[in-house]
């Protein structure tokens, strides 16, 4: 599904990636994990199409077409979806409005029909139900005012609603209370189908120990350095990465 | 608001299928007759195509002519006028014309043309479009809503139907008087065809605790200079809550003059404008109060793309019996291209001591951010910059309580950059 080869990217000049190898086949969920500024976020977006990054090497293909080619849009009808790690505030933009008109553009996109109001309220509203979200955070401006875990939530709730085929998911766990953290999980999981795929960025084994992701990845310095199964997050959490890097070097 | 010239036989059956159904008499008479005049087009005008009755007789000419109707009640909504309230004062080039008009129930309506009447407000003497208006003015509306009265909603639609090649000025002279107490919701659009003049002068006089909301839509013709004076004068806990949103003409001056002339007055100026290509708009202001307790609040929201410019001149004159007033100025501008520009100047005056005034100004342009997450959630590149526009001006807009209204200015904002792009 989602094959990243040799990926390498900087801004103004500065190197930040330095060759990522990482693929994640349909089905699974893969983690990663590195230390503060290791070039995870700017990994999520590189795959999501932000244009101040230069790729200056290596490739990215989703599904077989050339990711990096595609415009941040083309990127979302094709089903990659990134939960931002600081979600910006779109002051004046009602968050209802957004989210149809993103889900709509998506639909056009893919050659289905698009939602009148009424079909979309109802469908927004079964999603902010099961994510235990407040009625009004959809009469909101999008995220405006939003505590940091409302962000969050609000990150998931457009997930659930785009059905995205890969969640880059950029810790989306960081601040969230402990039912929250369940709700992201049970969001990520109610995805789960062999056509599915995610890439979950997180600090925390706790997230894992509900996602319990396929492979884990320890990206450091712009780089891949480790893989392993689910227990080498654990390993992480016990001995800290420079234990568990020194290991791999 | 352009009208497709119909050209030839297929251009009157065009304009019938646009008024069918709002014609009178027999619908199904004119639908056979419409169905006769398709297969017999115009005589000589189709090759090859003889009629004996015709035969030295060509009508073909006729064929190639453009013709306009002239307008009329049925058609006055094709022609361009919004619909936004069944009471509608029509003015064509200028001239108030009954007949497409419908005149609201309960509040005395008049024209300029038939009571002539200049108001105490206006300063010919300062202003040199007023003098200009003043000297020429031929008709305008005047609206006078009795004590305690509430005038429900009101729309004044200026038409310009200048001819090709011929430009026209108009000098519209507006009186509005509510009485103490009244209520009135005066929804003022300006659009038109051709190269034209448009310099309507406005003199409001709002009693005690009356409230007029006046929303003002210009989307004048491009060729067009829209130069518009307001001048509102507030009683005790009167209210004038204003909004007008600038799109059309060459180029637009909206100058307000507002007196709180009594204690705990309110007067807001809010203005959008959205300006494309060499287009030019100003929103100069001048608040005195006079009064304590005044408030006034003036949003000035500018979009500005292309080699546009955007102007705002805001001064608040406080006057030394105004203590306690509340005043507040802001001008926001959205650069959306690097030869845009906005003006700004704003003034206070200030000669009482206990007062809260403020302004600021602002510049910027979309914010990339915003830009991408829009993009990352699948809105592609010109509807996020739409949206973003829209959530600009969402603020200035949200002074527009006249629901129907506020739709259709909501529909035009977000159409705007469409219709520049184009
Ligand atoms: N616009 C920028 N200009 C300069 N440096 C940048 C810019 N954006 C990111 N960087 C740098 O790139 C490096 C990687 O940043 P990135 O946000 O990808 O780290 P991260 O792994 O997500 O860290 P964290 O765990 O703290 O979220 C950091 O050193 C950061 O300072
Ligand atoms: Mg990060």
């Amino acid at each position: 599904m989602l094959e990243i080869k040799g990926l390498a990217a900087s801004i103004d000049g500065k190197p930040i990636l330095r060759g990522i190898d990482l693929v994640v086949p349909s089905g699974e969920v893969h983690a990663i994990m590195g230390p503060n500024g290791s070039g995870k976020s700017t990994l999520s977006y590189v795959l999501a199409g932000r244009e101040d990054y230069d790729v200056t090497a290596g490739s990215a293909t989703f599904e077989g077409a050339d990711l990096l080619a595609m415009e941040p849009e083309a990127r979302a009808a094709a089903g990659v979806f990134l939960a931002f790690q600081a979600p910006v505030e779109l002051p004046g933009v009602g968050n209802a409005n957004f989210l149809r008109t993103a889900l709509n553009a998506v639909r056009r996109a893919r050659g289905e029909a698009e939602l009148d109001a009424v079909q979309f309220l109802k469908l927004a509203r079964a999603e902010t139900k099961r994510l235990a979200m407040a009625d009004d955070m959809l009469k909101r401006n999008v995220n405006v005012g939003f505590s940091g875990g409302e962000k969050k939530r609000n990150e998931v709730l457009q997930m659930a609603i785009l059905r995205p085929r890969l969640a880059i998911l950029d810790e989306t766990d960081s601040g969230l209370d402990i039912d929250a953290l369940k709700i992201v999980a049970d969001g990520v999981n109610a995805l789960r189908r062999p056509e599915f795929s995610a890439l979950v960025i997180t600090h925390h084994q706790r997230l894992l120990d509900r996602l319990v992701p396929d492979r884990v990845h320890i990206l450091a310095g712009g780089r891949i350095v480790r893989t392993g199964g689910p227990d080498l997050a654990r390993e992480l959490e016990a001995r800290g990465y420079a234990a568990v890097t020194a290991d791999a070097a | 608001m352009t009208m497709p010239v119909p050209i030839g036989a297929a251009g009157f059956l065009a304009r019938y299928d646009g008024l069918r159904g709002r014609l009178p008499g027999d619908a199904a008479v004119r639908d056979a007759a419409a169905e006769a005049f398709r297969a017999l087009g115009l005589p000589g005008a189709a090759p090859g195509r003889r009629e004996e009755a015709w035969k030295y007789t060509s009508l073909r000419p006729l064929a190639d002519a453009p013709f306009q109707e002239p307008l009329s009640a049925a058609d006055a909504g094709a022609a361009g006028l919004p619909q936004l309230a069944p009471a509608r004062l029509v003015f064509l080039d200028g001239r108030y014309r009954p007949e497409l008009s419908a005149p609201p129930r309960g509040i005395a309506v008049g024209s300029f043309a038939a009571e002539p009447g200049f108001g105490s407000l206006a300063r010919p003497d300062r202003d040199p479009l007023v003098a200009l208006n003043t000297m020429l003015a031929g008709d305008g509306a005047r609206i006078d809503v009795p004590d305690g009265v509430d005038g429900g909603v009101l729309h004044i639609a200026s038409l310009a139907t200048a001819a090709a090649g011929r430009a026209t000025a108009f000098h519209p002279r507006h009186s509005l008087r509510l009485g103490a107490g009244a209520r009135l919701v005066l929804l003022e659009t300006a659009g038109g065809d051709g190269r034209y003049l448009h310099n309507p002068v406005t003199e409001i006089v709002l009693g005690a605790g009356a409230r007029l909301s006046h929303v003002r839509w210009q989307d004048d013709a491009a060729e067009a200079f829209h130069l518009a004076t307001i001048y509102a004068e507030l009683a005790e806990r009167a209210a004038y809550e204003g909004f007008t949103l600038n799109l059309g003409a060459r180029v637009t001056r909206t100058e307000f003059h507002a007196r709180l002339a009594g204690p705990e007055a309110h007067a807001a100026m809010h203005a959008a404008q959205m300006l494309a290509g060499s287009q030019h708009a100003d929103v100069t202001s001048v608040v005195r109060h006079d009064a304590p307790h005044g408030t006034s609040r003036q949003a000035v929201k500018s979009v500005l793309t292309g080699r546009a410019r955007g102007v705002f001149q805001g001064r608040i004159e406080v006057a030394r019996a105004a203590q306690k007033t509340d005043g507040y100025q802001m001008s926001q501008a959205l650069l959306l291209s690097d030869q845009a520009e906005i003006d700004t100047k704003p003034e206070l005056e200030i000669f009482a001591d206990d007062v809260k005034c403020s302004h600021g100004a602002t510049v910027g342009a979309l914010d990339p951010e915003q830009m991408f997450y829009l993009r990352s959630r699948g809105v592609p590149e010109a509807e996020a910059r739409s949206m973003l526009v829209h959530a600009f001006l969402a603020e200035a807009l949200d002074a527009v309580a006249h629901e129907p209204t506020r739709a259709a200015l909501d529909v035009a904002v977000s159409q705007w950059w469409d219709r520049v792009a184009a």
